[in-house]
């Protein structure tokens, strides 16, 4: 089992005929994806990476049956693509790119919401299944299937959890990087409610960072509604306030959104916390007594 | 990116929002100008920089004759104004601006900024003006009214209406509030901003409300499409390491540690810091090389990160995802070899052709330390910072 995506999810690339795009379509494709065609206003009726090229997302849809899409568009035109997407039906849209206006992300995050489409990201690797499927960015071979599910805003950090949790051979049931902005289209919480009703995942790595307070909505969601064993790390223990951090989203703001804040409250609702991003397996082993 | 007040004014004008009636100087003569035209007998004069907290430290003044206004320009002009929120050596002052006096009947507050967790633009307003606000929400939150505001309907009059009502404002104050609240909405989703914030707002002597300070961030993302706001931009109030570091599209915060740190990825930029702190150790940046990195940005990184002469230790941290290592591991040779770096440099490589990387590193016959994981480099680092290695 897993959650969000596997081998049979027919997925199409909006913006594919991109360079990024299509270096990281190809990695897709090897791992597995059932990448189905791609969209790429002007270029309909082509054929790239021996799949065909559509116009528009609808003609995509209609022609291939696909219900999710990844999107690799420059920043400028992410809103027309992702409402684009949610329009035509897409149920599962993931957002790479970063960079994205956020007064351009409150309309789209409404929207989405309203046409019942998931979106993940921006600003994030993507989601996987190990060894069946992956949309997004990340090195697939650090990945192992097992029964790890992790949820993180950072990328790279992401990808560390993964490394350790593969090196101690539990394995990830999914990985979802939710993303680094203000305005995420998946929370914490839609994740680990996902987590919490997947069989054959039996615990969780939680990464967050300084800024916002999604960890403290996610402690208060844990502690009444996830049986599961949490770990967490939150970066940016050493950031100094007002200073945006990289990610836009990361930025402690009146004494706000402080990393001790936020292990604070996890502490709280019982999640077992790591205050070193080499420790999140190491915190697995411990919580899960594995 | 932050504006100045004198510009954030401009901005409000535009959207008829009721400021006071000024303008700006960079020269003493200029604000005697100003002052003249303003034909008043008392004027406000403010340094402008990007802090707050400029009144207790003497960077705003009521003046009372033309010579003072020119004495506050001399005094103030081409030096540094150091407030609580700057550090100790505090942010140039190029302009000054230069007002009418208002008579203050009372103090408000109103404020807008995009809430995380409604996932709204929310305008905020408050009866207690004039005192830091974030007090104010911790210990009487019930002193704030807000209004979220629908991104796809816009701000209507009934939200307006109520915030008036909470505020105990008067028939007229509320039709001139109703236009403030429309003005700053407009504003804030036409110019991509962050955060406005009006502080205080205030009824005057005569019942009329007026903006008597104004507040403006603008989200850099929109940067792009925002060409009027771009050159309201100010270099001389950022630091001169982030913004060379910004056009690199390299994301930089200077700290106060010893070890320099390059890494991919802002949260595992933030981690690496984390991580060095609890061996012992103290970071002298964040730096995020980004997913995109090759070996130019590379190399910018390493100038940025050596400027800084605290820094006796260099941490370099990539897990390739998007980055290729290899790619890294060709930009730290070239970097090392044409900068003739002194220093110890401690490298992990991760992910994305990790191997390759290591084998470009280990045939290159530099002062390279090798780290096989986060926590072996974190140890490493501090080390060396320490003297310990070399």
């Amino acid at each position: 089992m897993s959650i969000l995506i596997n081998e049979s999810t027919k997925v199409i690339c909006q913006g594919f005929t991109g360079g990024q795009a299509t270096q990281h379509c190809i990695q897709c494709i090897d791992y597995g994806t059932q990448l189905v065609g791609g969209v790429t206003p002007g270029k309909g009726g082509q054929i790239h990476l021996d799949l065909p090229v559509f116009n528009s997302v609808k003609e995509a849809v209609d022609a291939t049956g696909a219900s999710a899409s990844i999107i690799f568009v420059p920043a400028k035109f992410c809103k027309s693509s992702i409402l684009e997407a949610a329009e035509s039906g897409i149920s599962l849209i993931v957002c790479i790119t970063e960079g994205i206006p956020t007064i351009d992300m409150l309309e789209v995050k409404l929207r989405c919401d309203q046409l019942g489409a998931r979106l993940i990201g921006p600003n994030c690797p993507g989601i996987i299944t190990p060894g069946k499927a992956k949309m997004g960015i990340m090195p697939g071979d650090i990945h192992l299937p097992g029964k790890v599910g992790i949820i993180s805003r950072s990328g790279t950090l992401t990808y560390e959890a993964v490394k350790q949790t593969t090196d101690l051979g539990f394995g990830q049931t999914s990985c979802v990087g939710i993303g680094g902005d203000p305005i995420p289209g998946t929370s914490f919480i839609d994740v680990l409610d996902l987590f919490e009703k997947d069989n054959s995942t039996e615990a969780i790595v939680m990464v967050g960072e300084i800024g916002g307070t999604a960890e403290e909505a996610a402690a208060e969601f844990i502690q009444s509604n996830v049986t599961k064993p949490v770990v967490s790390y939150i970066a940016g223990v050493t950031a100094p306030p007002g200073k945006r951090m990289g990610h836009a989203g990361a930025i402690i703001a009146g004494g706000k959104g402080t990393a001790e804040d936020k292990f604070k409250a996890l502490e709280a609702a019982g999640v077992y916390t790591v205050k070193s991003p080499a420790e999140i397996g190491k915190g697995i082993a411990e919580a899960t007594g594995w | 990116m932050n504006l100045h007040e004198y510009q954030a004014k401009q901005l409000f004008r535009e959207y008829d929002i009721s400021v006071s009636e000024g303008l700006s100087a960079s020269s003493s003569q200029e604000a005697e100008k100003i002052a003249l035209s303003l034909n008043v007998d008392k004027w406000v004069v403010k340094a402008q920089v990007h802090a707050g907290g400029r009144g207790k430290s003497g960077g705003v003044e009521v003046v009372d004759s033309i010579e003072k206004v020119k004495a506050f320009a001399d005094k103030w002009l081409g030096k540094n104004l150091v407030t609580f929120q700057t550090d100790e050596k505090g942010q140039p002052v190029n302009q000054i601006l230069i007002e009418t006096v208002t008579n203050i009947d009372k103090e408000l507050y109103l404020g807008a900024v995009i809430d995380r967790a409604s996932q709204r633009l929310v305008v905020m307003a408050s009866t207690e003006g004039g005192v830091n606000i974030e007090e104010v929400a911790e210990q009487t939150p019930d002193k704030i009214y807000k209004a979220e505001i629908d991104p796809i309907q816009g701000p209507n009059q009934l939200q307006a209406e109520k915030l008036a009502i909470c505020m105990n404002l008067n028939e007229v104050q509320t039709s001139q509030f109703i236009d403030i609240f429309k003005g700053l909405v407009r504003l804030f989703i036409d110019k991509d901003l962050s955060l406005v914030e009006v502080n205080p707002l205030v009824i005057t002597s005569s019942g009329d409300l007026i903006c008597l300070d104004a507040k403006i961030n603008v989200d850099s993302n929109a940067l792009y499409r925002q060409e009027q706001i771009l050159e309201l931009r100010d270099p001389s109030q950022e630091d001169p390491r982030e913004a060379s570091a910004a056009e690199w599209d390299l994301s930089y915060v200077a700290l106060e540690g010893n070890i320099g740190c390059m890494v991919n990825g802002a949260g595992l930029a933030m981690g690496t810091m984390d991580i060095i702190k609890l061996h012992g150790g103290e970071p002298a940046n964040f730096l995020d090389v980004g997913g995109t990195a090759d070996s130019k940005r590379v190399a910018e990184a390493f100038k940025i990160i050596l400027s800084d002469e605290n820094v006796n230790t260099v941490l370099i941290n990539i897990f390739g995802g998007i980055v290729r290592c290899d790619v890294i591991a060709d930009g730290i040779v070239e970097a090392l070899t044409v900068m003739g770096v002194s220093v110890p440099v401690i490298v992990r490589l991760e992910g994305n052709s990790a191997q390759k990387g290591l084998k470009i590193l280990d045939e290159c016959e530099l002062n390279i330390i090798p780290a096989s994981n986060l926590e072996e480099a974190a140890s490493l680092a501090v080390k060396a910072s320490n003297g310990d290695i070399t």
